[in-house]
């Protein structure tokens, strides 16, 4: 993974296409959210990463564009998602820092300070049935995949975030607006996992 | 969908203008969807803020005014507000005397109210304190769910911290009265249907003719149960008798009975209700020292009723009763 590099543009085409694949998938994600939350989340999510790309992705250094566009997500998302998609580039671009270019190593660990907001701002653990379930397990993906040229470790997240977002079906909700419904909460895929493992897939596809 | 709107997105900007056209001593920031109280900041009275996702109108920004909150945070229907609203409003109604934010237990809510109180000690003098409601006992009360939801007992504790304010008593002690209120306030909530987000287009849930929904929320998310129709006594009875076993409630309490609208259901069927839960309540031993019969927290076009029972003492009543100067509740003035 050593020769992986993500450049400033690669990480705003990286955004751009969390962007369009959320526009893409914003029923998907609202008709999830409609069998067990409040029916909100693809509106929600598109409204607040149309503003991040609206905006123009401001910044001349990794750390500046995430900051910019993690406070875009939490001024006009609301919400969980805004304060936890919000936190994710917020933690992402601290850990970056002021570079204009990330190695593979650095990106690596900015996903993982990415994932440790969310779960400081949400308190989610495992199996609670939300973002964290597709989010970690990418990032996982990730860490153990020091050794893989780095488009195969991107790709191999994407397939784990996708597998952690399935796995939430079975998964009794023990967070968000979801835990209302108990039992009822089983057998629906989780929306917030949804557009998690969205935002890894955009990594894979702009990033390898 | 028939709505009386032009388009779902504008929704909310659209009402905020004719709450500024219908409420001149309301003032309307449109940039933040804020509603201020039209004398906002009132010096060395401690300042109410609250708010939520839009929506369940009255509530917040028909209960801005003397006696009750001194700015309401609109958000998206049924989406918090983000915490730049909160912090804005926080730095606007301080008149030096602290700031209350007034949240209800939902996970957005809580977290852009979080954030805000975090902007507000990091960027401003103000001091905050934020008291969380969470009354409803549809919901397991448990490590495993995000905890219980602000319901009913979020416009009564409005109406009774407000008044706390008022009076000129401290940060410290309107926040004590605010969680006073909501841990002697239990509430639950049916629907008889669902209701339609203007973004969607389409009902969130669905409920046969002869179905209903038992413990729901004010979000259309779905609630405990679902259960066929039954008699208003029935369904009176199965909302009544959990409030009253989880305080639990006793013989010889006191208390305001709340008997709220969501929003579908003509106010002939909600005094309708009002005389079942006085009934059960009575039956129980349980004095109803005032009642507040109508819709004020509601869930969009949603039918159906939740019922707050909130135990209170003589200095909660007499708070209930001081004057108050808002869209929805007016009395004493």
């Amino acid at each position: 993974m050593s020769e992986g590099r993500v450049t400033l543009d690669e990480l705003k085409a990286w955004l751009r296409e969390f962007a369009r694949l959320v526009a893409e998938h914003r029923d998907e994600l609202t008709s999830l959210d409609a069998a067990i939350g409040d029916a909100d989340h693809g509106t929600n999510m598109d409204r607040g990463m149309a503003a991040v790309v609206a905006a123009g992705l401001l910044g001349d250094t990794v750390g500046a564009v995430c900051k910019h566009a993690g406070m875009t997500l939490v001024s006009t998302v609301g919400g969980a998602s805004g304060p936890l998609y919000g936190t994710f580039l917020l933690r992402f671009g601290v850990a970056a820092g002021d570079v204009v270019e990330l190695d593979a190593t650095r990106f690596v660990a900015a996903m993982r300070a990415g994932l440790d907001g969310v779960v400081a701002r949400g308190k989610a653990e495992r199996e609670d049935k939300t973002m964290f379930d597709a989010l970690a397990p990418g990032v996982e993906a990730l860490e153990s995949g020091v050794d893989l040229p780095f488009g195969d470790a991107l790709r191999a997240a994407a397939d784990a975030a996708d597998k952690g977002r399935d796995a939430t079906i079975e998964m009794l909700a023990r967070k968000g607006r979801a835990s209302y419904l108990g039992e009822r909460s089983i057998g629906h895929q989780d929306p917030g996992a949804t557009s998690a493992a969205l935002l890894v897939r955009a990594a894979s596809t702009t990033l390898a | 969908m028939k709505k009386l709107i032009n388009e779902p997105p504008d929704v909310v900007a659209e009402a905020l203008l004719g709450v500024e056209a219908a409420h001149p001593d309301l003032r309307v920031d449109h940039q933040h969807k804020i509603v201020y109280r039209g004398d906002a900041p009132r010096p060395g009275k401690v300042g109410l803020i609250s708010g939520g996702g839009s929506g369940h109108e009255p509530m917040h920004a028909g209960l801005v005014g003397l006696g009750m909150l001194d700015a309401a945070c609109c958000g998206e229907v049924f989406t918090s507000p983000v915490p730049d609203q909160m912090l804005e409003a926080t730095k606007v109604v301080d008149g030096g005397a602290g700031v209350l934010h007034i949240v209800k237990n939902y996970t957005g809510d809580v977290m852009n109210f979080d954030m805000a109180a975090e902007l507000a000690a990091a960027e401003t003098g103000v001091e905050v304190t934020s008291v969380v409601t969470n009354d409803d006992v549809a919901v397991q009360d448990s490590t495993w769910t995000a905890g219980r939801r602000g319901v009913g007992v979020t416009v009564l504790l409005e109406k009774i911290a407000g008044a706390a304010a008022e009076e000129g008593r401290s940060l410290k002690e309107v926040a004590d009265v605010a969680r006073e209120v909501n841990g002697n306030g239990r509430s639950m909530g049916i629907a008889l249907t669902s209701c339609t987000v203007p973004a969607n287009g389409k009902p969130t849930f669905e409920l046969g003719e002869t179905e209903m929904e038992v413990g729901v929320g004010i979000h259309g998310e779905p609630g405990r149960s679902r259960a066929p129709l039954a008699p208003a006594k029935e369904i009176a009875a199965l909302l009544v008798e959990p409030i009253l076993a989880d305080l639990p409630f006793g013989r010889g309490d006191r208390v305001i009975a709340f008997v709220n609208g969501l929003g579908g259901t003509p106010l002939i069927e909600l005094y309708l209700m009002n005389n079942e839960v006085a009934k059960i309540l009575s039956a129980n031993g349980i004095m109803v020292s005032r009642s507040l019969v109508g819709s004020y927290i509601t869930s969009l076009d949603m039918a159906g009723c939740s019922v707050t029972v909130l135990r209170v003492t003589e200095e909660l009543l007499r708070l209930w009763d001081a004057p108050v100067r808002t869209p929805a509740l007016r009395w004493g003035i």
